[in-house]
């Protein structure tokens, strides 16, 4: 085992293997919807592009819990907020049809300022304070969308938004099927590589946002508010500016997901779908890009693919023991305790990360004010 | 390195799992129409699809509605069906949605992929209106035995679907009931949010209005209050002489019981989410002379109908709301297969959209959106812990309606 | 009059409610500083056992009066609770202590979503009417009703928190309890055994959860195995709003929390002239939080958080 791991640190300095692997993985991603549809149907290609959908969100959560450190359980609020955006205006509700092209970027703005807005009462508050404030607001959005159809009809109520325009760029409508030297791309297909297209600046803005001055004080505020106002961090704008660019992410893939379904309602907005979120961020191993992806492609995938329970007890034990939909959400709790209590830090943590946790186990037996760690 | 062993471990199963997973649904079987060629094979597999929420707080009306579509199917394969000159041997394929947009388009395509050659369901609006797109791209029909949001068929797709009256209808039929055979003059309406809930609380406000009673009160709740106490204090203190919910029976009948408690002396009046069994459980003694309507004929009075609530019964337990509604969909579904002597789906659904039977709710016959034509709307009232039918309203026209004018566009 | 006194006591009785629940949350919370997503869910099971107990009794034929019966029930959903709340913090939140307070988090969900789904399969998928067993003679007072039933659901609240307040700070085990939030590393050098000390704070708070459990489906008439998530979604807010960790601001959060909600849905409308009605009621609630939260943001009666946390 360690032989392999050294291997494996020799493997990683040498610039090649690295630029191999980027390569490698590069054309999986751009195969991946033919690959997946031959071998295991559109489905995939479907969930495919969910996954990457909410790797956005995820990978937006990130910065405000696993970089900053607030932990915010409203954040579907903007994926919603960003939803209602497209929706609104490139839909026959309104009769107004404006351009994809200007709609994600004006989306993610509006969604940033609604970030703003809800995180500037939050300001002074720490923990779970913060959690069932960001809760609150979560929940007000949603009781306002289903509610603002009267007096005057704005989000047309639990009724939803239908017919929404499907994404085009220019002339390039990805709702129709296209083809390219002899391969056909239906519109699953156009959506992922979109998508695929825009998660991938999204890991980009993440990456050099990490390494930034202000991703810095985020993991400063993270880790101590008051030290990191006594080195001269403005707290107030840094926290904001958190909030903000998380949110604007939550607008874009919110934007996304409406051009793709083609429908909203306010049942896409509940409360359960921001804790799937923070899931997927801290099963993952917050703080860490590739560890929150990864958590994202688990608890995305993880659901589906225990829609085959059936068929496995059939392969095991010759017959169906168990209804597999009384089993699956079971099987996926049960999933969720098992990697936290194996992995308390998450599927892929940072490696400083790693250290610190490492440390913090022998400083748990030294004392804090609580049995778990009080400052994650 | 125990931590990283585990992970390995772990994750090797992880990954064996989900491939095994996939690995399972890899070969696509061939599609039905095959089995057409000249020389017939004694047996072909016809898959159909019902999806509805099958675990969440709705899971109790996702697993009737599956009930009713099983039924169906078990009962239609007992029997033996020659389609094509085949034995044609139905298989069902349920899928849990779980009552979220995102999860329904999901499994709508994983039907899509399994080539079914028609779907029941699914059962709310939410779901059924972004899935539809997508069985409308496959050219799959759909028939919805729940989604009453009259949106669902006014996309102009044409396999799109519905054996239950919507909203519009049956708020319309409410509403005048209410003022007309009720007498009700000062009418209180509570809604639960939801777009079922709204829907009809919206159209019976049009139509009480239109028929001149006086909208004293308009209060909300959600689909997972228990607690109406609040809402209820201030419907009393408007003094109306009815109360319409829309809504699900899960809430309707502990606003019932409350509403006696907070001494609110109004006649109680419903949609078809309230009229069940379950609901009369949950209200107790205060359930008695609420009334409630339901889309299609009593069962008891249907040929098939008392049949049906016993098989039903005996199977699975007691009926829900909506299980005759999928069943009759599912019947629906095969009758047209049968018509047309083909499974294949662009095949059969002219006959599907011209069809005219009686199922066990009804007569069965589309109009140009997908909607039930003209269907019967049936109004019960309780009556010693028992639903009782007071009046079936509309639905003479349903029988002889084949005329080419109930082609879809 | 009649009708804002009439409201009180809705939100009065409501509130009581939420602070049964609360108060299981918050000892939890004071003691481990985690949220224990899977309270709701105890609750329910505890609703679930009481409700198996009671059909089976009421079916056997023996007749006992209805009080009887339900006592019977929740005697028998107790055990079950404690059990349960035990083993959740053996299996579950044991291991992780010294761990990432979200990991905890994570576990408490990925438990909440477990339990749920174990409920369903037992229980099935309906909803269960709960036989009235309680009664609930009407009295009237001043043109408003409450009932023997309501009142007796405020008195129970506030015996339960009396009950606890006492063990917390009048008994031995209390003061463990109280050394053992304060600082588990001192107190344990200091001859507190702490895994007891945890174990004992849930299986009390668990069987809290199955009177509470017993209560509110008793008073609804109904048990419903998703009932716990939203139960516990709003008894969270209430002991925080109360200050979490703070037996007295549990249920001062309940309370609040349940008359805010019922007057929300009364005079949000009246307020607004006719533009906003009851369908904000939950709005107005978080509104109020978020306020209180803004002006004192640890709560009503929750202690100043040191700075740094």
């Amino acid at each position: 085992m360690p032989s392999l791991l050294d291997r494996w640190q020799q493997l990683k300095r040498d610039r090649r293997v690295v630029w191999a692997a980027y390569i490698a993985l590069a054309l999986l991603l751009v195969a991946l919807p033919f690959v997946t549809d031959w071998a295991f149907g559109r489905t995939w290609v479907r969930i495919a592009a969910f996954v990457l959908l909410y790797v956005m969100l995820a990978l937006g959560l990130n910065i405000v819990v696993g970089y900053a450190g607030l932990l915010d359980l409203g954040y579907v609020a903007f994926f919603a907020v960003g939803a209602y955006f497209y929706a609104l205006l490139a839909s026959p509700h309104f009769d107004v049809h404006l351009p994809f092209w200007l709609l994600l970027p004006l989306g993610a703005a509006f969604a940033c300022v609604f970030g703003v807005l809800l995180g500037a009462p939050t300001l002074r508050l720490r923990g779970d304070y913060l959690a069932i404030v960001t809760l609150g607001f979560g929940e007000i959005i949603r009781i306002f969308l289903v509610n603002l159809n009267a007096p005057v009809n704005i989000t047309n109520g639990p009724q939803g938004i239908n017919l929404i325009d499907p994404v085009r760029l220019g002339d390039f409508s990805l709702a129709q099927t296209h083809s390219l030297l002899g391969a056909s791309f239906p519109a699953v297909y156009n959506y992922y590589y979109l998508f695929l297209v825009l998660t991938l600046a999204v890991v980009f803005v993440s990456l050099r946002l990490e390494d930034s001055r202000i991703g810095r004080a985020w993991v400063a505020i993270r880790e101590d508010e008051v030290a990191a106002a006594a080195t001269g961090i403005n707290t107030r704008n840094v926290k904001l500016l958190a909030f903000a660019m998380g949110a604007s992410f939550g607008g874009v893939s919110g934007g996304l997901f409406s051009g793709f379904q083609g429908f909203v309602s306010p049942e896409s907005f509940t409360i359960i779908e921001s804790v799937m979120i923070l899931c997927m961020v801290v099963l993952g191993g917050m703080g860490h890009i590739p560890g929150v992806i990864l958590g994202t492609v688990l608890l995305v995938v993880l659901p589906e693919a225990l829609r085959h329970l059936g068929p496995w007890q059939q392969a095991l034990f010759g017959r169906v023991l168990a209804d597999p939909a009384d089993l699956r959400l079971l099987v996926f709790g049960l999933a969720l305790i098992l990697v936290m209590m194996l992995r308390p830090s998450g599927l892929w943590p940072s490696s400083t990360r790693r250290r610190e946790f490492a440390a913090k186990g022998e400083e748990a037996r030294h004392g804090k004010q609580s049995v778990y760690d009080a400052a994650r | 390195m125990v931590r990283r062993h585990l992970l390995s471990v772990g994750m090797g199963l992880v990954a064996a799992a989900f491939l095994a997973a996939c690995g399972r649904e890899a070969p696509p079987p061939p599609p039905a129409s095959k089995a057409e060629a000249p020389k017939p094979p004694p047996e072909i597999v016809v898959k159909l699809g019902s999806v509805a929420p099958l675990t969440g707080p709705q899971a109790h009306l996702g697993k009737d509605n599956d009930n009713g579509a099983r039924l169906a199917v078990a009962e239609i394969n007992a029997r033996g069906l020659m389609i094509g000159g085949a034995k044609a041997k139905f298989e069902l394929l349920s899928e849990d949605d779980q009552a979220d947009p995102k999860t329904g388009t999901i499994v709508a395509q994983k039907l899509v992929d399994a080539r079914v050659a028609g779907v029941i369901g699914h059962l709310n609006s939410g779901t059924t209106i972004p899935a539809s797109k997508i069985y409308n791209d496959a050219g799959i029909p759909q028939i919805s035995p729940s989604a009453t949001n009259p949106k669902y068929t006014e996309q102009g797709y044409k396999g799109a679907f519905r054996v239950m009256a919507n909203d519009v209808q049956q708020g319309k039929v409410l509403g005048e009931y209410a003022v007309a055979r009720l007498g009700a003059r000062k009418i209180a309406i509570i809604d639960d949010r939801t777009a079922y809930g709204q829907g009809l609380a919206d159209e019976f406000e049009k139509a009480a209005k239109a028929s001149g009673a006086n909208i004293v009160g308009r209060e909300y709740t959600s689909d997972k209050a228990t607690d109406f106490r609040a809402i209820l204090t201030n419907v009393k203190a408007r003094k109306p002489d009815l109360v319409f919910y829309g809504g699900m029976d899960a809430q309707a009948g502990p606003m019932v019981a409350q509403m006696k408690t907070l001494a609110v002396k109004a006649k109680f009046l419903a949609g078809d989410g309230a009229q069940s069994p379950e609901f009369i459980k949950l209200a107790g003694p205060a359930a008695e002379g609420v009334v409630a309507s339901s889309p299609g004929l009593p069962l008891d009075k249907m040929p098939g109908g008392k049949g049906f609530t016993e098989r039903y019964t005996a199977k699975y337990g007691q009926i829900q709301i909506y299980a005759p509604f999928a069943y009759d969909a599912a019947v629906t579904l095969v009758e047209a297969m049968q018509k047309a002597n083909s499974t294949e789906p662009a095949k059969y659904l002219p006959e599907l959209a011209r069809i005219s039977r009686q199922g066990v709710t009804g007569p069965i016959a589309f109009d140009g959106k997908g909607d039930l034509r003209n269907g019967p709307i049936t109004l019960y009232v309780v009556k010693s812990g028992k639903w009782d039918a007071l009046e079936t309203v509309g639905g003479e026209a349903a029988a002889p309606a084949a005329a080419p004018a109930a082609q879809k566009k | 009059m009649d009708i804002f006194l009439q409201q009180l006591i809705n939100g009065l009785v409501l509130g009581a409610i939420y602070a049964l629940v609360a108060l299981g949350y918050t000892m939890v919370y004071g003691i481990l500083g985690l949220i224990n997503f899977a309270h709701g869910e105890v609750v329910m099971i505890g609703a679930m056992v009481a409700l198996s107990v009671i059909q089976m009794l009421v079916a056997s034929g023996i007749a006992l009066p209805g009080p009887v019966i339900a006592a019977l029930g929740l005697l028998a959903a107790m055990p079950v609770c404690m059990a349960l709340g035990y083993g959740i913090e053996r299996v579950a939140y044991r291991p992780l202590r010294g761990a990432p307070r979200l990991a905890a988090l994570i576990t408490a969900i990925g438990m909440s979503i477990l339990l749920q789904n174990a409920a369903m399969i037992i229980w099935g998928r309906q909803y269960h009417s709960f036989p009235a067993l309680l009664p609930a003679t009407p009295h009237q007072f001043a043109g408003a009703t409450i009932n023997d039933l309501q009142i007796f659901i405020v008195l129970l609240a506030a015996a339960a928190m009396l009950v606890l307040l006492y063990l917390v700070h009048r008994t031995r085990l209390g003061r463990a309890m109280r050394a053992t939030s304060e600082n588990p590393e001192i107190a344990g050098l200091m001859g507190v055994n702490i895994n007891t000390v945890i174990s004992i704070t849930f299986v009390v708070g668990s069987a809290l959860a199955a009177v509470a459990g017993v209560m509110i489906s008793a008073y609804y008439g109904v048990a419903h195995y998703f009932m716990g998530f939203m139960l516990g979604l709003k008894a969270f807010t209430a002991a925080v709003l109360g200050g979490i960790g703070n037996l007295a601001g549990a249920m001062l959060g309940g309370l609040l929390l349940g008359i805010i909600e019922s007057l929300g849905a009364g005079y949000i409308g009246d307020l607004t002239g006719g533009f906003l009605g009851s369908h904000y009621q939950d709005v107005f609630a978080f509104l109020v939080l978020i306020l209180v939260l803004v002006f004192r943001p640890s709560g009503l009666l929750g202690e100043r958080v040191a700075e740094r946390s």
